[in-house]
């Protein structure tokens, strides 16, 4: 009997022994090449939501021309001792370090927690000036939260992209939100409204051309009023003074230069 | 055994999916497009393969007390690196099926083909068993994927096949065939087909 617990101690550890090493050895030595596929993952997204990705985009090469800046969303302010390469707003509204508590009132997308800071990227034109500013949004659909990026031009209202890049809503219904057709449809159309009020949102049902307020609505998706709703309160709330809408302040009385 | 046999009796006299009914979650959650079914086949397939193997080469030292979890150590380390690998060079299709591929680990034919052949067999012939129960599995996912690719969003491996009404074709999508529910219908009507050509793999009425 001895000898069978002996035994079987042994073979437990042994075995123990040779599966970690064999899982962190494939880990270890592969960890840069999946860094590496995450950054470049990122950086496509970016473009995409920027209308910048064609099959033959030179991916480093154009996001290079991004800058990017993190903001304290709570004022509005550039924050320069974040790097700005390395900072993940994603992973950061989950950090009890990196995010505050939105409070309930103020939830309307859901989130609970976001990232103290925001991360923008600003596209510049040949002369320096600012052309496009992408903003990372999030918020809750009916099965998933949604996460993606909404580009707006030198004005800082005009859309000039926007997409998501993870969401799980239901194939065929909600998840139209990735249909090219729908997400062609944002171009142009204006977040804030004459009295700088944040107006865009998803209509019910599709939007007509001689509404007065066509410039301020997208089609709302057939079949999924809640990702519909989810993808109104995102704009609703990442463009109040709650999100980005300090920043959008500054940047625009020029309290902030970029 | 031969070789030939234990590759390809698996696939339609004993498969794994359509005859012991194993592995059907996965089989429901990954066959929306092709391209994902063909991943996930060949990381089950491998996975299947090298625990076998593993299994065999230690199958007289495993303590009958223990068997199983050693068996699950060994199949989650196989599954760990199969994901590390993919995250690695196909970072799309991990993206979209990291979940399910961690999920190799509860697929019950991986258990089940060490548990029932790799415990009392030699290395090279369970190696072969689980490449078998691989190509078993992929068969049948393969053809699950095939039609819900091509009913559900009128597109194989992503190509255009039948123009969509919505993109101002004539083809109607299918959204039932975009849920998980939909390979339901289809493996069982792949089970109905194949008992029809095989009566032998009917069960008794009791």
């Amino acid at each position: 009997m001895g000898s069978n617990v002996g035994k079987t101690v042994f073979v437990a550890f042994a075995l123990c022994l040779v599966c970690s090493v064999l899982v962190s050895s494939t880990a270890v030595s592969l960890k840069d090449k999946q860094a590496l596929n995450a950054a470049m993952d990122m950086k496509k997204n970016v473009l995409s939501a920027a209308g910048m990705l064609d099959k033959d985009t030179d991916v480093n090469a154009t996001f290079a021309k991004f800058e990017t800046v993190i903001v304290d969303l709570q004022t509005g302010e550039l924050v320069s001792d974040v790097d700005a390469q390395t900072y993940d707003q994603r992973a950061a509204a989950k950090s009890p370090e990196m995010s505050v508590k939105i409070p309930a009132n103020e939830d309307i997308a859901g989130l609970s927690t976001r990232a103290k800071y925001g991360k923008v990227f600003v596209y510049k034109n040949e002369a320096g000036e600012p052309e496009t500013y992408i903003f990372h949004i999030t918020s809750k659909g009916l099965w998933s939260t949604m996460y993606g990026f909404m580009a707006l031009g030198s004005d800082l209202s005009t859309v000039k992209g926007f997409g998501y890049y993870a969401q799980g809503e239901t194939p065929g219904l909600g998840g139209e939100v990735d249909n090219p057709n729908w997400k062609s449809q944002w171009v142009g159309k204006h977040v804030y409204d004459q009295d700088h009020n944040v107006a865009l949102k998803l209509a019910k049902g599709s939007v007509s051309a001689s509404d007065p307020v066509a410039g301020y609505r997208v089609d709302g998706l057939s079949g999924a009023t809640i990702t519909s709703n989810g993808v109104s309160v995102s704009m609703k709330y990442w463009f109040g003074d709650h999100g980005y809408g300090k920043f959008i302040d500054k940047v625009k009385g020029a309290g902030v230069t970029l | 055994m031969k070789i030939k046999e234990l590759v390809f009796e698996p696939i339609f006299k004993n498969n794994p999916i359509a005859l012991q009914i194993l592995g059907i979650c996965s089989a429901l959650a990954v066959t929306v497009q092709l391209k994902n079914v063909l991943v996930m086949c060949a990381a089950v397939t491998l996975v299947v393969a090298f625990a076998n193997m593993s299994v065999s080469l230690i199958r007289n030292h495993i303590p009958g007390s223990i068997r199983i979890i050693v068996q699950m150590t060994i199949i989650a380390s196989l599954v760990i690196v199969a994901e590390q690998f993919l995250k690695a060079y196909l970072f799309d299709q991990w993206k979209t099926m990291a979940v399910y591929v961690g999920l190799i680990i509860t697929n019950c034919i991986v258990m089940g083909r060490t548990e029932a052949y790799a415990l009392k067999n030699n290395p090279i012939s369970s190696f072969f068993d689980g490449i078998g129960n691989g190509l078993g599995y992929s068969a049948i996912l393969i053809v699950v994927g095939f039609f819900r690719e091509l009913l559900g969003s009128g597109k194989l491996f992503g190509y255009s096949v039948l123009e969509l009404t919505k993109d101002g074709g004539w083809y109607q999508a299918n959204g039932l065939m975009l849920l998980p529910p939909s390979a339901f219908f289809l493996i069982g009507m792949i089970i109905w087909a194949l008992r029809t050509k095989d009566p032998s793999q009917v069960e008794p009425k009791s």
